[in-house]
Order: C-alpha cells, then sequence, then structure tokens
C-alpha cells in the first residue's frame, strides 16, 4: 500500500510539501486512471519528492463543465478549487491529467489561482535529467512504442518534446504516427465528448485515430492523458490486438522501467 | 483626352463602390463586442509578419504553398506596375517611369516572367479544383458560389496576365516601328516569345488597338477585381493582415473566463455581499446574453474572423468530427458566421437599427448537432493559415445553449449534475477520492 500524505495532514503537522500531486476525477474514480496515478505516486516516492494530495478536499477543475458550455459550473468549480489551494499557499502543482493543467494554469490565474502547474511528463522529464530517477535495465530494449498527442498537452499548450524524450530514454525505438505533434488527430474525448454518445456520423474518432497507431505496428501506445488511454484502449479492443498492443501511460512506462509496477 | 476623361472616371466609379463596400464591411465587423487586443504590439506584428506577409502556416502543404507563394507575391510585385498605369491614365502618357533606364527594363521583363508564373500557378489551381477535384474542395458548404468564386478568381487571374503579356507584345512592335508616343523601353521576354510571333505583319493601327484594349483590359479587370473582393473569399489578401495581427496570442487551450459569469459567481460565493445591495440596474443597459445566439453577441475579432476566411478548407480538413463523418466543419462555422453578418447589415441598411427578422445565426445558420460534435482539440484553429479561431465560435454558441436555454445534450447534463454534487463528472462520492491510495 502506498503512503501517499495529504495536505490537511501535512498541514498539521506544520509542514508543507514542494509540489501537490493534482490528480483529477478520473485518476481519482476510473478504474484505468487509477493505475496511472499509482504509478506516478511511486515514481515520486522513489524520486524522495515531498509531495501531498489534496485528497477529499480535491474537486473537479470544471474542464468538462467549461468545454460543455457550462461556464457558470465551471467558475463556482474553479472558484471552491482556488480557494483551497490558496489557503494551502499552493505554489507547484504536478497532474497526470492534460485537462486539469491546461485548465489550472492557463484558466485559473484570471480567477485568482496562480500557480506553477507542470504536466507529469514534464515533470518527470526533470527528474531523469536532476538524476533524481534514473531508468536502468531494459525493459523496453528493442519495443516499438508510438505517441499518441494529447490535445490539451500538444497543440492546446505546445509540449510535445517532453513526453518523447522521457519514450526514448527507456532505450526503445520511438515511431512517430503518421499525424503527430501539431498535426495530431484528437482521440475523441475532448470538449466534454467523453461524457456523451458521439453526434452521428461514420466512425468513431478513437476507431480513426487507433487505426492509425496500430499501422505504425507499435508493440505499445503511449498515452499522456487518462482519457486519450481510455479511447485508445477501447480502440485496440476493437481491432482485437488488445494482447499483442498495450496502452500505457507515461507514468507507467517509467515506473515500470524502474521496476515499480 | 476623351481616353483620360473616361480612365478618370472609370478610377472614381470604382474608389466610390469599394469604400462603400469597405464601409459596410467595417460598420458590420463594429457590431460585434468589445475585446481589447491592444497589448503586446510588437508580437503581434511579428505574428503578422510572420503569417500573413510570410504565409508561414501555409508550409504544411508545400505544394500549393509554393504555388500560392508565387501568385501572392507575383500579384503584389506587378501591382506596381499599376502605378505606372494610373499615372499614364490619368496624365495621358506613356510608360512614364521608363527614364528609370536600365532599371525600368528590367522591371519590364522581370513583371514578365512573374506574370507567366502567376499565369500557370492559376491554371495547375484551377485544375486541381477542377479536374483532380480534391476532397478539401468540396463539402456541404461549398455549394455553387462558394465553388464559382474561386474559380472566378482564378479566371479574372488568367485572363489579367493574358492582356498584360498581350498588350506589352503590341507595345514591343510598336516601339520597333517607331511609333509616335510609344517610348523605346522595357524588355519583353515573355510576350515576345508567346504572343509577338502572332503579331507579326499587323499594321500600326491594329497594334495600337491591340495594345489600347490591353491596357483598358488590364486596368478595368483590376478595378473590377477590386470591387469583387468584399463579395469573396478573396478578401483575405487584405483581412489577412489585421486578422493575423489581432489573432490570439495565448496558449490556445486557454478559453476565456466569462466576465459576467465571474460577476454572478463572486456575487453567490462571498458571504458579506448582501444580495439585496445589488446596484439599481441601469435601466437602459442591455440585459447581457451569456454566450452567443447571434452574430452580434459575437466579438468583433470573430466576426473580423470571418470576413478574413478563405474557404480553403484546411481546417475541416483536419476537424476529427468532420473526418469521421460528422456534421461539423469548421469552414462551415465561418461561412454561415459571414453569411449571417451580411444578412444582419443589410437588415440594418433596410429597416434601421432595431429590426428583427426573426433569424439567428443559431438554428437557422448552425445547428445543435453540428455545436455538439465538436472535440475542443484546436486541430482546425492550428491548420488555418490566417489564424482564424472556429472553435470560439462554437464554444460561445455551446454556452448560448446550456447557460440560456439548459440544452445540452442528455448525458452533459447529468455530468453537470455529478460535478456540481460530488465534485466529479462521474457518479462517485467526493469521501472516496483518496481510495486509490488504499487498494494495492
Ligand atoms: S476544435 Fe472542434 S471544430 Fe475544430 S477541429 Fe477540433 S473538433 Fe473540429
Ligand atoms: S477558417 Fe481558415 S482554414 Fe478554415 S477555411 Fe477559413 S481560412 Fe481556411
Amino acid at each position: 500500500m502506498l503512503n501517499v500524505p495529504t495536505l490537511a495532514q501535512m498541514k498539521a503537522s506544520g509542514d508543507a510539501p514542494d509540489v501537490l500531486f493534482w490528480v483529477g476525477c478520473a485518476g481519482s474514480f476510473d478504474d484505468r486512471a487509477k493505475k496511472i496515478t499509482k504509478a506516478f505516486a511511486k515514481l515520486l516516492e522513489k524520486a524522495g519528492i515531498k509531495y501531498a494530495v489534496l485528497g477529499t478536499e480535491e474537486s473537479c477543475t470544471g474542464d468538462p463543465a467549461k468545454r460543455a458550455g457550462n461556464e457558470f459550473l465551471f467558475q463556482m468549480q474553479a472558484f471552491g478549487n482556488i480557494q483551497t489551494l490558496n489557503a494551502y499557499e499552493v505554489k507547484d502543482i504536478v497532474t497526470t491529467c492534460p485537462h486539469c493543467f491546461n485548465t489550472l494554469k492557463n484558466e485559473y490565474p484570471e480567477l485568482g489561482g496562480n500557480y506553477t502547474v507542470k504536466h507529469h511528463s514534464q515533470y518527470l522529464q526533470e527528474l531523469l535529467n536532476e538524476g533524481k530517477l534514473s531508468i536502468e535495465g531494459g525493459a523496453f530494449k528493442g519495443k516499438k512504442i508510438t505517441f499518441h498527442d494529447p490535445c490539451y498537452l500538444g497543440r492546446a499548450n505546445g509540449v510535445y518534446e517532453a513526453p518523447r524524450a522521457l519514450i526514448e530514454k527507456l532505450d526503445s525505438e520511438m515511431v512517430e504516427l503518421k499525424r503527430s505533434r501539431a498535426n495530431g488527430l484528437c482521440c475523441g474525448a475532448g470538449g466534454a465528448q467523453m461524457f456523451k454518445e458521439a453526434e452521428k456520423g461514420e466512425k468513431e474518432i478513437n476507431i480513426e485515430r487507433t487505426e492509425e497507431a496500430l499501422q505504425a505496428n507499435p508493440d505499445i501506445i503511449a498515452a499522456g492523458c487518462p482519457f486519450c488511454n481510455t479511447m485508445l484502449t477501447d480502440g485496440v479492443k476493437h481491432f482485437e490486438k488488445e494482447s499483442k498492443v498495450k496502452v500505457y501511460d507515461l507514468a507507467e512506462l517509467v515506473a515500470k522501467a524502474e521496476d515499480l509496477i | 483626352m476623351i481616353q483620360q476623361i473616361l480612365f478618370c472616371i472609370a478610377l472614381g466609379i470604382a474608389i466610390f463602390i469599394f469604400s462603400k463596400n469597405l464601409k459596410f464591411i467595417i460598420r458590420n465587423i463594429k457590431l460585434g463586442k468589445d475585446l481589447d487586443v491592444s497589448d503586446r504590439k510588437p508580437e503581434r506584428i511579428t505574428t503578422m509578419l510572420k503569417v500573413a506577409f510570410g504565409q508561414t502556416k501555409m508550409a504544411a502543404r508545400p505544394i500549393p504553398a509554393i504555388l500560392h507563394f508565387i501568385v501572392y507575391a507575383g500579384f503584389m510585385i506587378i501591382n506596381i506596375e499599376v502605378l505606372e498605369i494610373l499615372i499614364d491614365g490619368i496624365f495621358g502618357t506613356h510608360r512614364v517611369l521608363s527614364f528609370l533606364g536600365p532599371v525600368y527594363d528590367f522591371a519590364i521583363g522581370f513583371f514578365e516572367v512573374l506574370a507567366l508564373l502567376v499565369l500557370v500557378s492559376c491554371v495547375v489551381f484551377l485544375v486541381r479544383r477542377n479536374v483532380l477535384r480534391i476532397k478539401r474542395f468540396f463539402g456541404r458548404e461549398m455549394t455553387s458560389w462558394p465553388k464559382a468564386d474561386a474559380n472566378y478568381i482564378l479566371i479574372i487571374e488568367v485572363v489579367l496576365m493574358t492582356a498584360l503579356l498581350k498588350m506589352n507584345a503590341a507595345d514591343y512592335l510598336l516601339q520597333q516601328m517607331d511609333a509616335d508616343h510609344y517610348v523605346k523601353a522595357g524588355s519583353f521576354p515573355i510576350s515576345k516569345a508567346l504572343f509577338v510571333p502572332f503579331f507579326e505583319g499587323f499594321s500600326a493601327e491594329t497594334l495600337m488597338l491591340i495594345e489600347r484594349v490591353g491596357w483598358w483590359f488590364h486596368i478595368l479587370g483590376i478595378l473590377a477585381f477590386l470591387n469583387y473582393l468584399p463579395f469573396s473569399k478573396h478578401f483575405h489578401i487584405i483581412m489577412a493582415f489585421p486578422n493575423t495581427y489581432f489573432s490570439n496570442l495565448d496558449a490556445k487551450g486557454r478559453f476565456t473566463n466569462m466576465p459576467e459569469v465571474k460577476k454572478e459567481v463572486e456575487l453567490m460565493m462571498d458571504p458579506t455581499a448582501d444580495p439585496f445591495a445589488v446596484p439599481a440596474p441601469d435601466t437602459n443597459a442591455e440585459p447581457t446574453r451569456f454566450g452567443a445566439k447571434d452574430v452580434t453577441d459575437l466579438n468583433w475579432r470573430q466576426l473580423m474572423n470571418a470576413y478574413t476566411c478563405t474557404e480553403c478548407g484546411r481546417c475541416t480538413s483536419e476537424c476529427p468530427a468532420n473526418q469521421t463523418g460528422k456534421l461539423l466543419s469548421p469552414r462551415a462555422i465561418m461561412m454561415a458566421t459571414r453569411d449571417r453578418l451580411d444578412e444582419v447589415g443589410k437588415n440594418i441598411d433596410k429597416h434601421g437599427e432595431k429590426h428583427d427578422d426573426g433569424k439567428a445565426l443559431l438554428r437557422d445558420y448552425i445547428s445543435e448537432e453540428e455545436l455538439w460534435a465538436c472535440t475542443s482539440c484546436n486541430a482546425c484553429v492550428e491548420a488555418c493559415p490566417v489564424n482564424i479561431d472556429p472553435l470560439s465560435i462554437i464554444m460561445d454558441l455551446r454556452r448560448y445553449l446550456v447557460l440560456e436555454e439548459s440544452k445540452a445534450p442528455q448525458e452533459l447534463n447529468m455530468m453537470s449534475t455529478n460535478i456540481e454534487n460530488n465534485g466529479a463528472p462521474w457518479q462517485f462520492s467526493q469521501a472516496d477520492r483518496l481510495k486509490w491510495a488504499q487498494e494495492s
């Protein structure tokens, strides 16, 4: 079992963390995403980072509400979260969800929440560069890994290099998808689509994307977002390729290389 | 003399109509809501130089990028010659700039080469549209007018360039004949090769006629073209500059926080605020509408975007929803906005400011089905060569649907209820948020 400190506990003992791990709704509740959360927590622990989570004091950033047009609910959520974060005097945040990342980083400041926010790919890259983590062993040697750029990490925030740097460190073979980086194709989950049926059309977006990913013939499809992860995992199942092709989050890949999971 | 008078009349009429149309468009853009983009001037200028002038975003598709650059640069440079044509036309001179000597000779020769390149590029463009039928140029919103518009422009360019070359060929022969008025100036590498052989042996009168017809055709063509612009997707040759200058410089993922909502939320959340102490409502103020139902609810930048759209379809061809057969097409969003804005503008001119035609952008032009297909992925924004943002319009229309009409798809209403009650889009209790740490 993991020992995950909460901000409340830390504060009670007069302590404060170096960084707040913003887990997000998917990371807290979705069975697949919880594995990503645990992998990342283990990495933080291994790197000796003094981190904390909000636990039951965390609430949805409001991203899906905002993209669904419900600005009112979004700002209510933001208001509540900012109150909590500011009360704890949080300065640095790391999150495994690009949607939380984008909202906290870009939309909260105007509402009174100013933090340094990092996506876990950026954070892990820093830990590796600083030598706090080092990838040894060749768990992925010779494996073909491709990366699906999450819209809210890539196009929305211009983060393209950190995920690739991580994959490169794994000593694996990185293959780019036809549509990658700024041209990356959405997985279909953004804009609150995750929570509704798609409008009528000829095809599901995640099938289109997975088809393209499978054409690259990878052993592993790497994702950096819990929603992309779900979409691609479903896509791989649709093509009945789940025994051959695995969908992993970047945190899971690094944690596997570290023999943590 | 008579030619001079005719020319001045034509020029006057052209400028008059153009400024009238321009005023119509500027007025329409100003119907949009305020938006302050007076910040970061140096960054804005760089963006404009790169994206509009340097056409950097075209590079994603190299073949049309090169052809487009030829037509664009060729057109701009050849238009230097229009300056001379204007002076000649007004004062009855001929090749007034020829005193520049070798520089002039070089320039005219260079213009001829460019004219040929433009001509060839336009023919290739016509082939791409009409013979190769590239997918991007088709689609639901590409009805007969937008298709014809694109072809007209290309055909006009071909005709203009041909007129220019013909005129030069005749001029060259007249110069050889030492005809009166025709100063020996310029070099004519292309027209000599293409047209002179056909004109050989023509009398001076015939040649003069050809030269004059070519000259008039060229300049009238340009004046007509100028006045065609405001009705055409070709307006982008002007609009691309302000549009990129004023375009969003922030992270694409950052959506606006609606200030009118912020006010209400602050009032609700602030325990010290007295809900009854709301300042007396300003009776003159129009009630604020949350989100956008019609074009006048959008901001002026979004309306400027609509007049800038080149209908190239790069956005739509990258849109995940469109690629998987959904009704949504970001190009259609922009075209609908422009069409509706034109309609609203015409209504105001006809019936005055307050006229309500009972129509709106939402539903009459853009359906709910289109709006709910968007994943907010920003691919359209990224793809647009002139920095148009169709996504912001989609979002504002969604906001209206949800905040004013409570018309979200049922599943999204459930999601909202969950967020409201448990702080998560699913039905899990907030008290269980840390359970993952206990599970191995
Ligand atoms: S943001 Fe919406 S309209 Fe634009 S490309 Fe993505 S899905 Fe299509
Ligand atoms: S919005 Fe931009 S990319 Fe889309 S059709 Fe118009 S100009 Fe082209």
